[in-house]
């Protein structure tokens, strides 16, 4: 094509990819695959209801965290709340989303969801590597009456840095000592050898591992279970029943939370006969000095609409709204996320 | 005798002869024109050495804290582990390393088959066609064949190979180890067929083209002293085309080396070695940065990460580099020995 | 017969029965190599045309579990990054290619950038991508559809360097001589005769290089994140088509591994029907 095509051509596509589509409002954020299923169903009736769009990515909580660490998203997500010195050191703030589950999930011929039970003790052991069969005794003993194959268990994990990891790794740090000493709890773990477990990445990865491979456990997050009808599993809880997961359960185990303290709960091996015993939150970290405002209104105006809005779809993927009294209690600490001027940012 | 030739009448109306003006003064046009455009073009070239300068530099200074902390050690140790800080290599090169072994195992001699073909056996009708379908091959995208390899290939490689071979083998003392895991379609087999069917096109390609450039005078003097086709080849073409194989041999290498989709796939992601078994989840240095780059923290871990990646640029560099420098030298031999 | 002529009767005989099954072993390698390509592509478009609607490139890349969606956001997103990648790579890789073909053929630049075009013609695009991270993403304060651009940009420039010197060598001489016979100044001889008369092979390079970059994934994997929204906005996330595809294929979602498999199709056409016109140009010409 000769120079006149060339520059049209040119002139034509640099106008293409630099028009901006009047939209209200635009805002990115990342991390948690846990609150993922939930986020999206927001953003989605809050794209139709307000034109704005709020772009989340599920990248994993540890990803979520260093990214909004290196300001490269303006708001991140992450199961796995950070201590109060650490919050201090990044300048962020964290307010907690919505309470869910998180699940033990298998894949087993001929087993149903909800049949198998398990002790977190012996849901340590599979994952230590030390019970490596499915018709080992352990398993057996708990579960009369199933038919359990005589076959190795395949162990999935997550590849990534996960808050689902973390409130997983809690749970078992506190119903298993062997647990507790070698491997502890963390987003990313070194995850016992013995197990040969593979590594799926996101919430959205295990899922696809358990259903595809044969004889596998893993653990995911409720809502991932219930879209995909996985075949979940019994816990014992620390009050000794086993309990199904499902939004009671997860609500039994929050209500001993005192968010009025401070919003750094960690909702693992709560008490209760009704409490699910792997229960967490998912936390948006925010910097308490925006340097981009507007965006930052933006992922605020969010929130306070999907807690005015968004409490029906959460609980359609059995994740539980919190308390109306916490979402207060989160709107009064969003006055702290200040502009350059040191003028708060608006919410409304 | 100028007498007896007719000559025209001299044309006295001709027209009046132009005044002499001088020739007009030979002017360029924009002198400096050429200074500018061969400024520009060597600009260009410099770019280019400016980028791979940049990604040099820049790998380094990513990787300098986990240089410092390990220096080389760092490609012995096992233990990678982010809760602790503390980070070794071998798991991901090994991962890589083995991947593509088993990719160069199958590819090159499947490729060395459809190079034979492509010039000795097929009709020539055939050659064209057949030639386009494997360079099409090779313009395949990798995510089309990591989807393909996650979601078909892999519980058909699961059930078909990889339960048939763990029954096999038993318990031989080294293949048992081999052949140990959850034989589920994942781990550095998987990911290894797939990267040769990825590069099988890429050598088969080179290697066809080497095997044409033959002087045909030396494969009919065979002919002519009544060797059979495959003797031909394997004595005749096969030697003088060596340097010009081992580069497309090594070209196919760099590639899988540097795969990243295909193998992040169906490699399973596990960042520890139990054992050396093909059937274990495992990580490549591409799929280590796949999976862990997005999440890993400003200090070690990142650094470490990058260190890996210095260490897959630096390792497909020299691959690549001999790979060259052998096909520099056959096309230097091609007008000696012509 | 004597004992010579018995052994040479059976000598021959091995011979042949190698070449035979040396020439068999060919024919099956060929096949094996014919029938990955041959089930990797049924694979496609059965999955792929079953998800394929006239919704695919009209709607956006939808929740999981809900119905519907399509791809529009990630066609378009992969369509503006690589696009842009070309024009910013293409006018870099020529001019580099001409300083090779005309200026450079025997300086010691030369050579060195010759050899290091090769080696960043195979370089793991992986690693460009996570350079392009630690050179823009931190300073722009976020992922961006240009950062995506400039990362598949670096892999356009060398393979538009190699194409373009290799068809420059290709015009003879003597038309370049006969330009300068004319005093034409080189630039122009450049501009306006070889680059010319090497027309289709030049375009030839650059949609091979199109279609190298368009299935690529890596690079954008830390530079353009993705976005569930359409995004026209080069400084802000975008869509792509291959990230799209590997984040929906990992995921256990049904509806969105139809609309991955759907994608995988568009790719793999797109990219085959560029080599085949890239092929059918060079041809023609020539």
């Amino acid at each position: 094509m000769n120079f006149a095509q060339l520059r049209s051509a040119v002139a034509l596509a640099a106008s293409i990819a630099l028009m901006p589509l009047a939209h209200a409002q635009e805002a990115t954020g990342a991390g948690s695959s846990f609150l993922a299923p939930v986020v999206a169903k927001w953003a989605d009736a809050y794209s139709k209801a307000t034109g704005a769009h709020i772009n989340y990515q599920s990248i994993g909580s540890g990803a979520g965290i260093k990214q909004i660490n290196a300001k490269t998203v303006d708001f991140g997500a992450s199961d796995m709340p950070l201590k109060d010195e650490e919050l201090k050191a990044s300048g962020l703030l964290q307010f907690p989303t919505v309470i869910g589950g998180v699940v033990p999930v298998v894949n087993i011929a001929g087993v149903k969801p909800g049949q198998i039970k398990l002790t977190g003790s012996v849901l340590a052991d599979i994952y230590l590597g030390k019970i490596a069969k499915w018709n080992d005794a352990e398993i057996t003993r708990l579960n009369p009456g199933v038919a359990l194959p005589d076959a190795p268990i395949s162990v999935v994990r997550r590849a990534d840095g996960s808050g689902t990891t973390f409130l997983f790794t809690n749970y078992l740090s506190k119903v298993n000592a062997e647990w507790k000493s070698s491997v502890g709890d963390g987003t990313a773990v070194n995850w016992p050898e013995k197990s040969h477990s593979s590594g799926g990445k996101g919430n959205e990865g295990v899922s696809q591992y358990v259903q595809r491979l044969p004889n596998s456990i893993g653990y995911v997050e409720y809502a991932y279970a219930k879209q995909n009808k996985m075949t979940h599993v019994l816990l014992q809880n620390r009050d000794g029943a086993y309990v199904q997961p499902e939004e009671g359960a997860f609500k039994a185990a929050a209500a001993g939370a005192e968010w009025n303290k401070t919003f750094y709960q960690v909702l693992t091996d709560e008490p209760g006969k009704a409490s699910w015993p792997i229960t967490g939150t998912t936390y948006v970290l925010m910097h308490v000095q925006q340097d981009k405002p507007v965006n930052g209104s933006a992922v605020l105006k969010f929130f306070d609409w999907s807690y005015s809005n968004g409490d029906k779809a959460a609980q359609d993927l059995d994740y539980v709204p919190l308390p109306d009294s916490v979402k207060n209690a989160i709107r009064k600490q969003w006055a702290e996320i200040k502009d350059a001027s040191g003028k708060s940012i608006a919410y409304k | 005798m100028a007498a007896i030739l007719p000559t025209a009448p001299l044309d006295t109306a001709e027209p009046q002869a132009q005044p002499q003006t001088p020739p007009p003064a030979r002017r360029r046009v924009a002198p400096w024109a050429d200074t500018m455009f061969a400024g520009l073009a060597r600009g260009a070239a410099l770019l280019t050495l400016a980028m791979m300068i940049g990604i040099i530099i820049s790998l380094i200074i990513g990787a300098a804290p986990a240089i410092k902390q390990y220096g080389l050690g760092f490609f012995v140790s096992k233990d990678w582990d982010p809760v602790q800080d503390k980070y070794g290599g071998l798991v991901m090169v090994y991962g890589t390393l083995a991947t593509s072994f088993i990719a160069l195992l199958i590819a090159v001699p499947v490729s060395f088959g459809i190079a034979l073909f492509l010039t000795e056996l097929s009709p020539s009708w055939l050659k064209r066609p057949l030639g386009i379908a494997i360079e099409l091959l090779a313009a395949v995208p990798s995510i089309v064949y990591g989807m393909w390899g996650l979601l078909i290939f892999g519980p058909i490689l699961g059930t078909y190979v990889q339960q048939p071979l763990q029954r096999l083998v038993g318990d031989t003392p080294f293949l048992s180890t081999l052949f140990s895991g959850p034989p589920v379609g994942l781990g550095i087999l998987c990911a290894g067929i797939i990267l040769a069917i990825m590069i099988i096109p890429f050598i088969a390609s080179v290697m066809r083209d080497v095997f044409e450039v033959t002087p045909p005078m030396l494969k009919e003097s065979a002919y002519g002293l009544g060797s059979t086709t495959w003797e031909v080849v394997s004595k005749v073409v096969l030697p003088y085309t060596k340097t010009g194989v081992i580069g497309g041999i090594m070209l196919g290498l760099g590639r899988a080396l540097g795969e990243t989709m295909a193998v992040t796939f169906v490699i399973g992601n596990a960042s520890q070695l139990s054992s050396y078994s093909l059937f274990e989840a495992a990580n490549s240095i591409t799929s280590a940065l796949a999976n862990e780059f997005a999440e890993a923290g400003e200090g070690l871990h990142q650094a470490a990460l990058i260190y890996l990646g210095l260490v897959l640029f630096f390792i497909t560099f020299v691959v690549l580099a001999c790979s060259k420098l052998l096909l520099m030298r056959l096309q230097k031999s091609e007008g000696s020995r012509a | 017969m004597s004992a010579s002529d018995a052994s040479r009767v059976r000598m021959h005989a091995r011979r042949k029965r190698t070449n035979a099954v040396a020439l068999t072993l060919s024919m099956g390698a060929m096949a094996f190599g014919l029938f990955w390509l041959l089930w990797i592509l049924y694979e496609t478009a059965r999955q792929g045309l079953g998800g394929l609607t006239l919704a695919t490139f009209t709607e956006m890349t939808p929740a999981p579990m809900v119905d519907g969606g399509g791809l529009a956001n990630a066609i378009f997103g992969s369509a503006v990054m690589v696009g842009l990648a070309t024009l910013i790579g293409t006018p870099i890789g020529m001019l580099a290619g001409v300083y090779l073909s005309e200026y450079g053929r025997k300086s010691w630049l030369g050579a060195c950038v010759r050899f290091i075009n090769d080696i960043l013609l195979s370089a793991p695009s992986i690693v460009i991508g996570l350079f392009v991270y630690s050179l823009m993403v931190p300073r722009m304060h976020g992922f961006s559809g240009i950062a995506g651009a400039v990362a598949l940009a670096l892999l356009v420039i060398p393979v538009v360097i190699r194409t373009t010197e290799n068809m420059l060598n290709l015009v003879p001489n003597a038309l370049r001589e006969a330009a300068y016979a004319l005093g034409t100044p080189k630039w122009k001889t450049v501009l306006t005769i070889t680059l010319k008369s090497a027309r289709a092979g030049v375009m030839t390079g650059i949609l091979l290089a199109v279609a190298r970059v368009s299935g690529e994934t890596a690079p954008l994997l830390f530079t353009a994140l993705s976005n569930q929204f359409w995004n026209a906005d080069l400084t802000k996330p975008m869509a792509s088509l291959p990230k799209v595809i590997f984040d929906f294929a990992m995921g256990p979602y049904e509806n969105l591994h139809k609309l991955a498999w759907a994608g995988v199709f568009i790719i793999t056409m797109g990219v085959l029907a560029l080599n085949i016109l890239a092929r059918v140009l060079f041809k023609n010409k020539h």
